[in-house]
């Protein structure tokens, strides 16, 4: 058969497994993160359709993936906000960064995969899913909640933590000296904060250039926009999913939520094809040696979530029943931690990492919303009894 | 009494504030133009246990349902304080000479001296309305002026 064939019957078939797969969670409830990653793991090496041609095509649209999932996440939030949930709840933050960073590393630590390891494994804990638990909060109407603000400036502090730390995993991934990391990390600081200062102040001009009725003519500026940024941001070992965030971020208001709208549909179909490259660069066979490994370390880190929501609620004023809601829907993890493992796996990390990191979030991205869904009742009880 | 505004990051803002009885309500402000009319849990302060999603027209006819009646109460005490002077409320019959005429037919000040300050049609306020609004039975004509001169204005809509 012909090439061309070969690769658009692959890649039609993963497509539209997909599909049917994001219509069986959407019934569930659930994310449909984890069901991509066990696509990709049945179609990757040792899996049970290995794809022949088309993987190099969905390695491309992986990256893209990852580009467009930090576009949009920095779309969402506007320099101002930052700068407010930075002032607030840097201490939250900071319990957050230290509680949930340390069940990676030390696993890490103790598994005797090296500092570097232990750096990636410390953010695949750390992050939740902005993505999941914005949907958990809608879904279960907690969006109007008096904990919700604690919530969501949280995840506003891990996102651009992960601004900062995303260049000194690249920088500490690529095997650099001292002291040429620290000049990586220098610069990509300097850019964080010059990008911040640029969009605080002159996004305006951003704004007027990259504005236009025209929905075509949008899409293709940001969009080109963010590649560019992203390009010269992984020239200079930055991370290119930086760079499109902090384009995100540069733009605000009624800009960014029209290029939000048309960057959806894109950004489904690519961060989709990211899962499932994700799962495909990982043997099935590798999961059941790790996954025992794997469900302790989501059950430490759901503890460590748990009391970070209850210790940022509580410092907000919030009464024992949202402090627990804080926690559980701080649970989720996704896209973030895949995209760190993504990284450390790419540079040849220990081979277990990448199994490791997949069950983990397989576990947390169907358990969290799940957990959400069935303590729901129980915390109403409780409060009631109180 | 206060409002107490929250910034929810990603998407949008949140005002709430307590009822003299001890109810939280609040309304969530979505970036997307959807308002969400939120009611606290009295056994968990926290936990929204009403929510109500309302779209801009929604939301603009809950905002006119509870709003209207305060601007003419408000109207009225502010006249109660200045001695002499009268607001009245005169609902526009159907049937009566003015009903379906632009105001300025009647030419009230010209003739009472009292002034038309609003007109109330189905909950909306529409606030100093020019000669050219059309009068339509079931309006409520707000008119404000002497209690001789607005008795008068109220002769004038219902026998014209």
């Amino acid at each position: 058969m012909h090439h061309t064939a070969i690769l658009f019957l692959e890649f039609g078939a993963v497509l539209l497994g997909l599909g049917v797969l994001g219509a069986l969670a959407l019934r569930a409830g659930i994310s449909p993160i984890p069901l991509y990653l066990i696509a990709g793991l049945a179609f990757g090496t040792g899996g049970i359709l290995p794809l022949a041609t088309s993987e190099e095509f969905i390695a491309t649209g992986a990256e893209l993936g990852v580009i467009l999932l930090l576009l949009t996440l920095g779309l969402e939030y506007n320099a101002d906000e930052l700068v407010t949930s930075l002032k607030g709840n840097a201490r939250a933050g900071l319990v957050d960064l230290v509680l949930n960073a340390a069940p990676g590393a030390i696993a890490a630590l103790l598994l005797g995969w090296g500092p570097v390891a232990a750096v990636a494994m410390a953010g695949v804990t750390y992050a939740t899913s902005s993505g999941i638990t914005a949907k958990v909060l809608s879904d279960l109407g907690w969006i109007g909640n008096r904990e919700t603000p604690v919530v969501l400036s949280l995840l506003v502090f891990e996102d651009l933590t992960m601004a900062v730390y995303l260049p000194i995993l690249t920088a500490m991934l690529s095997g650099l000296s001292l002291a040429a990391g620290a000049v990586t990390v220098a610069i990509a600081l300097g850019t964080v904060s010059v990008v911040l200062l640029v969009a605080l102040r002159y996004g305006r001009f951003i704004e007027a250039f990259v504005a236009s009725p025209n929905s075509e003519v949008l899409l293709l500026k940001v969009i080109g926009l963010a590649l560019l940024v992203a390009g010269v941001a992984q020239q200079l070992q930055v991370s290119a999913a930086v760079g499109a965030f902090l384009v995100g971020i540069a733009l605000s208001g009624e800009l960014a939520h029209e290029a939000q709208a048309l960057l959806a549909p894109l950004r489904d179909l690519f961060a989709a094809v990211f899962f499932v490259f994700f799962g495909l660069q990982t043997d099935p066979s590798k999961i059941p040696p790790v996954a025992a490994l794997a469900a302790l370390l989501a059950f430490v880190s759901m503890i460590t979530k748990l009391a970070t929501g209850a210790y940022a609620a509580r410092r907000a004023g919030i009464a024992r029943a949202g402090r627990a809601r804080a926690g559980i829907a701080l649970i989720p993890r996704g896209e973030f931690n895949i995209v760190i493992a993504g990284l450390a796996v790419a540079a040849g990390a220990h081979p277990d990492l990448g199994p490791l990191a997949a069950t983990y979030v397989l576990i947390l991205a169907a358990f969290g919303p799940l957990a959400a869904r069935l303590v729901q009742p129980l915390i109403t009880a409780i409060a009631k009894r109180a | 009494m206060e409002v107490e505004q929250t910034v929810l990051p990603g998407i949008g803002l949140r005002h709430e504030f307590a009822t003299r009885d001890g109810r939280r309500i609040g309304v969530v402000s979505h970036r997307t133009g959807r308002r969400d009319l939120v009611i606290y849990d009295p056994d968990d302060p926290d936990r929204a246990c009403e929510v109500v999603k309302l779209n801009d027209e929604e939301a603009d006819a809950l905002v006119e349902l509870l709003g209207a009646p305060r601007i003419v109460q408000r109207l009225n005490a502010l006249h109660r304080d200045v001695e002499g002077l009268v607001s009245l409320q005169l609902p526009i019959l159907a049937g009566t000479p003015y009903a379906g005429r632009p105001m300025g037919d009647a030419r009230v000040r010209t003739r009472t001296g009292a002034s038309i300050v609003a007109v109330v049609r189905a909950g909306q306020v529409s606030a100093s309305p020019g000669p050219e609004f059309a009068l339509a039975p079931g309006d409520i004509v707000v008119v404000v002026g002497s209690p001789e001169s607005t008795a008068a204005v109220a002769d004038i809509f219902s026998q014209g």
